[in-house]
């Protein structure tokens, strides 16, 4: 359970952050200090000071990246999770009733799935300008429901799962197409259980373990996405230290200080495998009759 | 009144250009109190005719083309999904053929009898009244047995789970749909003797669907004989076994091994049971039929009642003895 080590690492590192730079072990990720810059302005490279560099404005690399983990990994999960609702909503519906709802889901699945992850999500972003929103008949007071559309944490990580579900919905899907066919559903029924009942106390829980694996797998996507849209500057807005943003922060010395880009693409890369591993590991756990993967 | 009265069921698969009748105006009562057996041999229709009766088969790619099925005077057929619930579990209980997969793997079976008590019966819905049912249905050391899962039971103790949610709701008539043909002969017979014994106790009828006519002997009141979506005899049982009188009832009694008999072969019913949608002409059973006739081709005979209580659908039935 390799993935189980880098992926809890992870996480704690990213929990006790806050801990460790009140108490100095590390800098503060925002503040900007001339310290960490040479007598002409340019970053640090590595040092027993600066353990990797600091960045353009002196900031400490190490500290920018474990507090990162904090955005990265918390919007990561946070899409992961819409994501997964949405998914298993849509695969359960469909598998569950069948035609014409399984045509009618699937093939908007199937469209959802022919337009690029990424370009799709820019254009989501590209909705989040502060405008507000009456999801409401305009002749109803449904105040309560307005929405302003504001660039952030709280959207970007419903951007990311209105974009990853796709996935998702054709496994559980084919799950639960398999599963309605059981006897034990069919008892269910012969019991009188409502369509509802059935889906949630007998079909859910037996495809659990599908689900879980898939979360952990799609959780290495979500995370890669995020850093890729706040590479691209539409993700978290600065200066909150997000993977993505600090290698664009960086790009710009690449030839100077490489590590300002290197660091977090370690992190990054380090986070998706680990996630990869974990999938894995738990499919080898959860499935036992699956053959485990040679190792 | 009878409990139930299926009146001229008609059931068919497919679409209406490429239909296939798998029940073919069939009828069919069952009196309070009383074991019907449906016998016949795979794919003439007696398990879409059970699961009909909680209106439990698919629609589509199945239709109901003509009939009435009446549970206590109300017609299923033509209930809301609403009403339906209430009369599935709650009057019409069913057990199927495999326990180990009528049982959902992943919850404790005492989850699942307390499932089907919180649809019918909420007031009930404690361990006690859970423990009270498998006690009901013979399992031993029931207070520990419900935190066991499925695959923790053997066969036939997960068929006494099966019947114990099928009892939990109370029902007034409990259909056994091949209930003892996953298991092995010893527990068939424990199996059978507890649905008689819990027959009598709770005053229930049993509508049980088999192929083992040994069954029939041992617990049904009256037997209805299908083939090819048809019922081809209806008689009270002893009547039936004593002197069966459709040629396909007959061979099937040819067909049961016996002890002591000096037969070096057994004797089986040439030919495959028809295709569904490709029934032949006239009477169902003439190709295979020992007994068949010139005009057996052409003119299909009616269910004609021979006797009080007692139904042939063969025009040569008087022939046919002997």
């Amino acid at each position: 359970m390799s993935g189980l080590l880098i992926v809890g690492s992870l996480v704690l590192l990213a929990l006790i952050a806050p801990t460790l730079s009140r108490h100095h072990v590390l800098l503060d990720p925002v503040e900007q200090s001339a310290r960490g810059l040479d007598q002409d302005g340019m970053p640090l490279a590595p040092s027993k000071q600066f353990l990797f560099g600091t960045d353009n404005l002196g900031r400490d690399v190490l500290s920018r990246v474990i507090h990162g983990a904090r955005i990265s990994l918390s919007v990561g999960i946070a899409a992961m999770a819409t994501a997964t609702i949405i998914g298993v909503t849509v695969g359960v519906l469909a598998g569950y009733y069948g035609r014409p709802l399984d045509t009618l889901l699937m093939r908007f699945t199937e469209i959802t799935m022919t337009i690029p992850a990424l370009l799709l999500a820019i254009a989501f972003a590209g909705l989040m300008d502060g405008k507000q929103v009456h999801p409401h008949p305009s002749w109803l007071p449904w105040h309560f429901l307005d929405v302003t559309l504001r660039p952030g944490l709280g959207s970007i990580f419903l951007i990311i799962g209105f974009v990853s579900w796709t996935g998702i919905v054709r496994v559980v899907r084919g799950q639960v197409l398999a599963l309605r066919e059981r006897d034990f559903i069919q008892a269910s029924k012969a019991l009188g259980s409502s369509d509802a009942r059935v889906m949630l106390r007998h079909i859910l829980p037996n495809v659990l373990p599908t689900i879980i694996v898939l979360a952990a797998m799609s959780t290495a996507g979500t995370i890669l996405l995020e850093a890729g849209l706040s590479y691209l500057g539409i993700g978290v807005p600065p200066p909150a230290p997000s993977w993505g943003s600090l290698i664009a922060d960086g790009q710009p010395y690449f030839i100077a200080a490489p590590h300002i880009v290197i660091v977090p693409g370690i992190a990054i890369i380090l986070t998706v495998v680990g996630f990869n591993l974990l999938g894995q590991g738990l499919q080898d756990v959860l499935d036992p009759f699956q053959k485990p993967v040679k190792k | 009144m009878a409990l139930l009265e299926i009146k001229n069921l008609t059931l068919e698969f497919g679409s209406s250009r490429s239909s296939m009748r798998a029940v073919d105006d069939l009828s069919l009562e069952v009196q309070a109190g009383e074991t019907v057996c449906m016998v016949g041999e795979s794919g003439c229709g007696k398990s879409v005719t059970a699961l009909s009766i909680a209106k439990l088969v698919p629609t589509p790619p199945a239709r109901y083309v003509s009939g009435q099925i009446l549970v206590e005077n109300r017609d299923v057929l033509r209930m809301t999904q609403a009403e339906l619930r209430t009369i599935r579990g709650g009057v019409v209980s069913y057990v199927f053929q495999e326990p180990g997969a009528s049982l959902n793997p992943v919850f404790r079976i005492g989850f699942q009898i307390k499932e089907s008590l919180e649809l019918h019966r909420p007031a009930a819905a404690t361990d006690a009244e859970v423990v009270r049912l498998l006690k009901l249905v013979g399992i031993p050391a029931a207070e520990y047995r419900i935190r066991d899962y499925p695959h923790q039971l053997s066969g036939g103790m997960q068929q006494r789970v099966m019947i114990a949610m099928a009892l939990a709701s109370e029902p007034k008539l409990l259909v056994a749909d091949e209930p003892t043909t996953a298991l092995d002969v010893t527990i068939q017979a424990q199996i059978l003797d507890l649905l008689r014994d819990l027959k009598k106790r709770l005053g229930m009828s049993i509508l049980l669907i088999t192929h083992n006519l040994g069954i029939v002997a041992d617990i049904a009141d009256r037997v209805a004989v299908m083939y090819a979506g048809q019922i081809v005899e209806l008689a009270p049982a002893h009547a039936l076994l004593r002197r069966p009188l459709h040629p396909y009832t007959q061979a099937l009694m040819r067909s049961i091994p016996k002890l002591g008999s000096d037969e070096a072969r057994l004797t089986t019913i040439p030919g495959n049971v028809p295709q569904l949608g490709a029934f032949p002409s006239g009477c169902r059973f003439h190709p295979r039929c020992s007994k068949a006739q010139m005009d057996c081709s052409e003119n299909s005979s009616a269910l004609i009642e021979v006797e009080t209580g007692r139904w042939v659908r063969c025009a040569y039935w008087r022939e046919g003895q002997g």
